[in-house]
């Protein structure tokens, strides 16, 4: 029946490949749409997740609770142990039998302090106030220079090569006037809060072309501010990210919860304590506004996509009026035009969807590996506080491989399910009336 | 009955104090005590920290309240650091960096070393007679010692510290114990001292333990002095900028 049916509609092409093109663009476009949607609330927690809070952060318990004041006395120690117990034990297989995505762990020391200018007598040319960014860029495989997008964001000079090389942003070193290749003193703490300087060279500057978000940051590796900082296999935190950097809540909470259960002792204050994306500040609102966003928006363009394929499978069964007359004369049932009818759709329908979902599929990986820029527009907005991704990339999820068949196959199907309904309503006398005219 | 006699004994005692010795008196006493036209001494700092304590060794040469050099000797970290305080203005020198940085803004409110001690408390030695008002608030025994309690209050603008409480040992006539208040009257540091002995005549402390308020968990700074000497001379040379790099 199915390889009849199949043969009918491939030789009647005025039957099948208008209706297969119609969902093939619709199943593409909404394949695309909520990949790119996905990927664009995900870039917007992706920029806060790289530079304050990781998907998931590791910090002392006394740490998370005064984090706000850089507290580097309450760092996390042994940090090379706490990495390897991280990746060894981790990814688990939560209750339900589902893997923890991957995440890779990377150590941060963040810290603030003073960035003072010699002239060239060694005394003080320029101060400032500097917040910094201690990061692992020189061990190898590490993806820190591509999540934080430096080659990308570096305005002169070149990415740090040695534990003491520091990128500045352009701001503050226009600010401070600082020229590539001069040393510049920082002053600040070390984690048992003795006074401490240490030399950087400015090896280059850089825009985040993230409004003021960079203005008084500097970034050195994570080697240098552990010298500067006397911390010593010490860490403010560790910083974990998914392999693919797509942020997904409920798996982020599970492995938080779960970490926190077997490894947290709620009695000491320097014991390891594991932070979700949503457990910064106000982040956990902002998941959840962007979850809801994600779900109405994607809800409304859906509707509106089943409606247009409802209406073409509708328009579809309308148009075979005369031809199923001309089948209900000859003598088949009612029953098995209906059938026949829906069985046409559903083989319509699955060929546009899995044909659509493919093309949207591919389109989406291509977006989530190029991105699409929107530098320009979003250089307008500098002076904004707003912390903005200027390049939009979108994300295959797994809900992509099935979110098309809704409208590809159930509202065409649904479409032709209306429109055969008239087949019964017919009666045979009015049926040969028809036929006589 | 009782309670009121104590209380009327307690007080016909302050009168008779206070009335030997006036407010201004004692103040002033307390400063000459604290204070010398120069001063030469080797201490240790010990940092008690959330984790770890660290103990700092020091050198200081002092000349009235205007001149002061500081070495640090060790531990290896802090070795050859060195400060100099000029008047108002503050520099330090650190071997790592061989670098001079003058110390000044929002900077001089960072802990020394730290320690409980901002860069602020170590330049605020003026005698407090200049600088503060003095009220006698009441008078209270302290481990067995007979202490007046005094309220200062700032009579000059731009002090760390508008307003302090301290008990002031009769005998000693030095401030066992402060509490250092912002002007809003947020208590914002502790001091006590302890280990008093006479040295060349006037009666100081051996060790001073400094706490600040605001940090949370703190255990506070013990600052010990392990040698000192008072008025001697010192070559003025000391406290020149090009001696901080030697």
């Amino acid at each position: 029946m199915i390889k009849f049916l199949t043969k009918g509609l491939l030789r009647d092409r005025s039957r099948s490949l208008f209706p297969v093109l119609v969902i093939t663009l619709t199943v593409t476009l909404v394949i695309f749409t909520i990949g790119f949607m996905q990927g664009m609330l995900n870039n917007l927690l992706l920029d806060t997740a790289v530079i304050l809070t990781g998907h998931e952060k590791v910090v002392t318990r006394a740490y998370s609770e005064e984090s706000q004041l850089m507290p580097n006395d309450l760092a996390l120690m042994d940090v090379d142990q706490l990495i390897e117990n991280l990746e060894q034990e981790y990814p688990l297989v939560d209750e339900l039998g589902r893997d923890y995505p991957n995440f890779f762990w990377t150590p941060r020391i963040t810290f603030a302090g003073l960035l003072d200018v010699p002239d060239e007598n060694g005394e003080t040319k320029a101060q400032g106030p500097v917040i910094a960014f201690g990061i692992d860029f020189l061990s190898n495989g590490s993806r820190q220079v591509e999540i934080w997008e430096l080659e990308r964001s570096l305005v002169s000079g070149k990415l740090p090569e040695n534990s003491n090389d520091a990128l500045i942003s352009s701001k503050m070193a226009d600010q401070l006037n600082i020229r590539i290749g001069e040393s510049v003193t920082f002053i600040g703490s070390t984690m048992d809060n003795a006074f401490t300087t240490y030399n950087f060279n400015m090896s280059g500057t850089f825009n985040l072309r993230k409004g003021q978000t960079d203005k008084q940051m500097m970034l050195v590796d994570l080697s240098g501010a552990r010298a500067a900082l006397d911390m010593d296999n010490a860490a403010s935190a560790i910083f974990g990210f998914t392999h693919s950097l797509y942020y997904d809540d409920e798996t982020a909470v599970a492995l938080r919860t779960e970490y926190n259960k077997i490894k947290s002792d709620s009695l000491d204050i320097f014991s390891p304590f594991m932070l979700a994306l949503r457990d910064g500040n106000q982040m956990g609102t902002m998941v959840d506004i962007s979850g809801a966003m994600m779900a109405i928006m994607g809800g409304i363009f859906l509707v509106i996509v089943m409606i247009v394929l409802w209406n073409m499978g509708l328009m579809n069964g309308l148009r075979r009026y005369g031809e199923i007359g001309l089948r209900l004369a000859m003598g088949e049932s009612k029953g098995q035009v209906y059938r026949s009818m829906i069985s046409e759709a559903v083989i319509i329908g699955l060929t546009g969807t899995v044909v659509g979902t493919g093309i949207g599929l591919s389109i989406t990986y291509y977006v989530q590996e190029n991105g699409i820029d929107y530098t320009k527009g979003i250089e307008a907005l500098s002076n904004s506080s707003m912390v903005m991704p200027n390049i939009f990339y979108a994300q295959v999820t797994p809900d992509l491989f099935y979110i098309g068949f809704i409208p590809g196959v159930l509202a065409t199907v649904l479409g032709t399910m209306l429109a055969g309904m008239a087949i019964y309503k017919r009666e045979m006398a009015q049926l040969f009336k028809e036929l006589e005219t | 009955m009782i309670k009121i006699l104590i209380s009327i004994l307690s007080f016909a005692f302050l009168l008779g104090q206070s009335n030997d010795m006036s407010v201004q008196d004692i103040i002033r006493a307390m400063d000459e005590n604290l204070n010398a036209k120069s001063r030469v001494l080797t201490s240790k700092m010990v940092v008690h920290g959330r984790r770890t304590s660290r103990t700092i060794e020091s050198k200081n040469w002092v000349i009235g309240i205007d001149l002061a050099f500081t070495e640090y000797l060790s531990p290896p970290r802090e070795k050859g650091t060195k400060m100099l305080k000029l008047g108002d203005k503050l520099w330090t020198y650190s071997p790592q960096t061989d670098r001079v940085i003058q110390i000044s803004g929002h900077m001089l409110r960072q802990s020394v070393m730290g320690s409980d001690m901002s860069y602020n408390d170590m330049m605020e030695d003026r005698p407090l007679i200049e600088l503060y008002e003095a009220t006698l608030e009441g008078s209270e025994e302290i481990d067995g010692r007979s202490h007046w309690i005094m309220l200062l209050e700032a009579k000059v603008k731009g002090l760390s510290y508008p307003k302090r409480r301290a008990w002031i040992d009769k005998e000693y006539l030095l401030p066992t114990k402060e509490e250092l208040y912002a002007k809003s009257g947020k208590l914002l540091k502790t001091s006590t001292m302890d280990g008093i002995k006479k040295v060349q005549g006037r009666w100081f402390p051996s060790r001073f333990i400094y706490k600040d308020e605001l940090k949370r968990n703190s255990k506070g700074t013990e600052w010990i002095i392990d040698e000192i000497a008072f008025d001697i001379d010192i070559p003025e040379s000391r406290f020149s900028k090009a001696l901080l790099r030697k």
